[in-house]
Order: C-alpha cells, then sequence, then structure tokens
C-alpha cells in the first residue's frame, strides 16, 4: 500500500489539485507588472538626476545609476525590509538590478558566519551565479550568431 | 509489553509515564494563539548566540534544562537522552545538549522525528533498559532556511501552500511507572509516496503517510477515531489537513463530521493564519513537539482531552534529492497519550 501504484498517484493527485489553492496569478501579475516599471521609472529619475545635476552624458551615467539601485537593494535586504517586499511584490523585485543585488547580499549575509573566505567569498555567488554563467554563455551565442551573419 | 497487528507496540497500562515537558519558543510562536502554553518565550530568535545553529542549540539546551528543573531531575540522573533535529549531523541535538555528558541516541525522520524519540524512548524505559529518559527536538526558521531553502533575506514569493518551520525547542522527561501522562502504545510507520514532488507541497506529501499510520494504529489496537478525544498530526498545514480528511473519509475510516472534529494538525494550530508569512501553517521538528508537549499536555491536564494520538508527520527529503528532481518520500509515527492517573 505505501508504494502507490501510477493510478493511486494520480487520483491522489487529482485530489490535491482540487484541494490546493492555486497562487494568485492574476493578482501576482498586476503587481509584478506595477512594482517592476516603478523601479524602472526610479532608475530613470535617478539617471536624470545625474544628468541634470551630476554633470554625466546620457550615455554615460546608466553605470551609476545601476550603481545607486544596487546599494538601495543591498541596503534594503540588509535590513531586513527587501524579502518582504519580493513576497509582496513577486518578479517584481526580481528585476535585474535591484533582484541580483538581493541575491548577492542574502547569500553574503547567510555565510557571514563561515567566515569571510569560505563563508562570504565562497557562497555570494551562490544563488546568482547561474544567472552570470548563463548570461555570459548566451551572450557569446548571440555574438557568435551575429559575428556570423555580419560576415556572410 | 506486546506487540499489536503489523507495527504497534503496547507499552501497558502505567509502564510509561512523562513526568514533566518544557517548550521554548521563538519569537512568531510566542506571539501565535499558543503563546501561554509555552515555558519560555523569547524575543530574539537569535537566543543571544552569534549564530542560528548556535541560537537553535541554545534553545535545545533551555528546553533540556527546564525539562529537568520541572521533573526535579538533575541531569545525571538520565539513563538516556534521545532526540533529533533537522540539521545536518543533528547538530542542534548533539552540540546543543554536549554538556550533559549522558549516553545520547540521536534519531532522524524529519518532522516526525519527536514520535521516533518518544518511541524509542518508551521502548527503553518499558523494557527496564532505562528508568529515566530525555526526549526532545528542535528546529529553526533560519537553520532550516539556509540547509533545505534560500538564504533568509533572499527574496523569493512563496506559494500559499509553502510552510514556515517553527522556532523552538521541546523535551519531556519519561521515567517507569511514574507521572503526568502516560504514553500507551506506538505504531511505527511505513514510507508513504505519492509522487509530489514540490518541496512547496510538504502537506500533500505527508497527508498519505499520516492516514496510513492511523488507519495502521487503528487496524492494530482494535480502536476507532472515536477512541480518541483529539487525533493531531504534525505539520501537514492547513492544506495537507485537509487533504488528510478527504482522504480519511474517502478511505471509511471516519465520517466528514468526525474528521472535522476529532483530526486536527499541529502546524495548523500554532500560529494563527493571520501572522505574517505563515502561509499554510508551521513545520518543522519542534512543530508537533511544542504544541503537545506545550498545549495538548495542558489540555489533558485540564481534563478537555483524555486519550490523545500524535501523528508527526516527516518529509525525507534532502536538498539534494530535491534537486536531482527525486519525489518526497514521506512517514508518520503515532503516539498514543493517556492521562497518567
Amino acid at each position: 500500500m505505501p508504494i502507490a501504484t501510477p493510478e493511486e498517484r494520480a487520483r491522489y493527485h487529482a485530489l490535491v489539485h482540487r484541494l490546493t489553492p492555486g497562487r494568485p496569478m492574476v493578482r501576482n501579475t498586476v503587481r509584478a507588472f506595477v512594482v517592476g516599471g516603478l523601479i524602472c521609472e526610479l532608475g530613470q529619475v535617478i539617471q536624470a538626476l545625474f544628468v541634470r545635476y551630476g554633470g554625466f552624458k546620457p550615455t554615460e551615467a546608466g553605470n551609476p545609476t545601476v550603481a545607486v539601485l544596487i546599494l538601495l537593494s543591498a541596503i534594503f535586504t540588509a535590513i531586513g525590509v527587501y524579502d518582504r517586499f519580493a513576497q509582496w511584490a513577486g518578479a517584481g523585485s526580481a528585476v535585474p538590478v535591484t533582484g541580483f543585488s538581493n541575491t548577492m547580499t542574502s547569500a553574503a549575509m547567510e555565510h557571514r558566519s563561515e567566515g569571510f573566505v569560505a563563508g562570504v567569498g565562497g557562497n555570494m555567488f551562490k544563488v546568482s551565479g547561474p544567472v552570470i554563467v548563463y548570461g555570459v554563455v548566451s551572450a557569446f551565442f548571440i555574438a557568435l550568431i551575429r559575428y556570423v551573419v555580419e560576415h556572410l | 509489553m506486546a506487540r499489536l497487528g503489523c507495527s504497534t507496540w503496547a507499552f501497558g497500562e502505567r509502564q510509561v509515564g512523562v513526568v514533566a515537558t518544557s517548550t521554548v519558543a521563538g519569537t512568531l510562536e510566542a506571539q501565535g494563539p499558543l503563546s501561554d502554553a509555552f515555558d519560555l518565550r523569547l524575543d530574539d530568535d537569535r537566543a543571544g548566540q552569534d549564530t542560528w545553529e548556535r541560537a537553535e542549540q541554545a534553545m535545545f539546551r533551555r528546553a533540556a534544562e527546564i525539562a529537568c528543573e520541572k521533573a526535579a531531575t538533575h541531569p545525571s540522573d538520565l539513563d538516556l537522552v534521545i532526540g533529533a533535529d533537522l540539521n545536518a549531523q543533528l547538530t542542534s541535538f548533539y552540540m546543543g545538549l554536549r554538556p550533559l555528558a549522558r549516553p545520547m541516541l540521536g534519531v532522524y525522520s524529519a518532522c516526525a522525528s519527536i514520535c521516533e524519540a518518544l518511541a524509542v524512548a518508551g521502548l527503553a524505559v518499558a523494557t527496564g533498559f532505562a528508568d529515566v529518559v530525555l526526549v526532545g527536538t528542535s528546529s529553526h526558521t533560519s537553520t532550516a532556511e539556509r540547509q533545505f531553502r534560500y538564504p533568509t533575506e533572499y527574496g523569493v514569493q512563496r506559494p500559499p501552500t509553502a510552510q514556515r518551520t517553527v522556532t523552538g525547542a521541546g523535551a519531556a522527561i519519561l521515567a517507569r511507572g511514574r507521572g503526568k501522562w502516560q504514553i500507551t502504545h506506538a505504531t511505527i510507520g511505513e514510507i508513504a509516496d505519492y509522487g509530489v514532488r514540490s518541496p512547496w507541497e510538504m502537506g500533500a506529501a505527508m497527508a498519505p503517510a499520516a492516514c496510513d499510520t492511523l488507519r495502521q494504529h487503528l487496524a492494530d489496537t482494535g480502536r476507532s477515531l472515536g477512541d480518541y478525544d483529539l487525533v493531531v498530526t504534525g505539520d501537514l498545514g492547513r492544506v495537507g489537513l485537509d487533504i488528510l480528511r478527504h482522504l480519511l473519509v474517502e478511505q471509511g475510516v471516519a465520517s466528514a463530521p468526525v474528521a472535522e472534529e476529532r483530526v486536527q494538525d499541529c502546524g495548523a494550530m500554532i500560529y494563527d493564519e493571520n501572522q505574517p508569512e505563515v502561509f499554510s501553517g508551521g513545520s518543522g521538528a519542534a512543530c508537533s513537539t511544542l504544541v503537545t508537549f506545550g498545549h495538548l499536555f495542558r489540555e489533558m491536564e485540564r481534563g478537555h482531552i483524555h486519550r490523545l494520538l500524535v501523528c508527526a508527520t516527516g518529509a525525507l527529503l534532502s536538498q539534494v534529492s530535491a534537486q536531482q528532481g527525486d519525489t518526497i518520500p514521506s512517514i508518520s509515527h503515532a503516539i498514543a497519550f493517556e492521562r497518567g492517573d
């Protein structure tokens, strides 16, 4: 009896499916859209401020803008706010730089107790590592495709 | 002392007594509906330690000390210490209780560990190999997050079926032939695996194990659900409890109203559903320990419950098995308690 047959499993999964509350898809999607948009809007405002008051050219203002967003996200992660915000905002909080900063900061904080080298250093990219690996790999292939297309 | 049916141990009347229990509750647990049932309510989950792991060990140690104090037992009088936690190599148990310097047995069946510990302890007491035994478990939301999920501060959205690992520790002192409560039966569970893979659906993964063990216990003892004032499962959560009640009705173990009235879940009891980020309810090795030793034993003492069956439930996954896409095997062990008088 404990090792369930495929039929028993299928019947059980139907019961589980019927009794399991679904993720609130519409609410999650709307929140992700609005919050993700607002974070990008915030980035735009910061960028505009760098151009107007910081003497940056529009093409160069991107880097300090990203640095500010990374810092803000790291601070909110450190004071324990970002994870609660992410539960509310969902995918909206995973918008590249702030989400990325959160993965690194949270991993660094988590493993601080194992020391700076093996702990913080060894685990900082634990959650964000795949993003970097597959970001670089896909960039390579896109560049390869572009090179081939341009030189044909 | 006898074996009943295929997997139930009957310890006999007034053989294995529970002299005293202790509970140490984390902050969110201390703010929950069972708050006043706990001996020690922490206002800081760090418990004055520098790491979460050491905090959990300190909670376990404190729970053991309180249990000894309440039982008026010196740690050197303990013949055996049996316990568990969710950390790899059972570090909370072994490191936390290291100062006791008594014979120790670490056991593991995830969140069903307290019932495994009680069963083994009952066996030792009933056979006379030990007169006084301390059993206990601990869990901590931040150590469990690190081991089984993500960094604590990582922003990830959890589904409504997710559960929160209970922070706390509990212990009990078992002694031969005395105590306000007694353990009459232990039913050792089998693995149940219905192919649930998602670590966010522990309740669904474990409900069949609880159902199997409960059925087996009733068959072995010749009892019915009505013979118990209350049957509690360990940490199925609200979603898993609903599934279990449907299974019990489907398999003819109970009618819908009886299942609704007599079958509850510690994970669904420990938090109020309006508390932040508790989702489907509590889980963890300390979940059933805190609710049983804190709340339910007090209810027995007050005479509201005469006979209690605790079916703690454990999901036997590891982070590696989950990442490799294995299904989640689950287990449930049942312990029957009665008032000692």
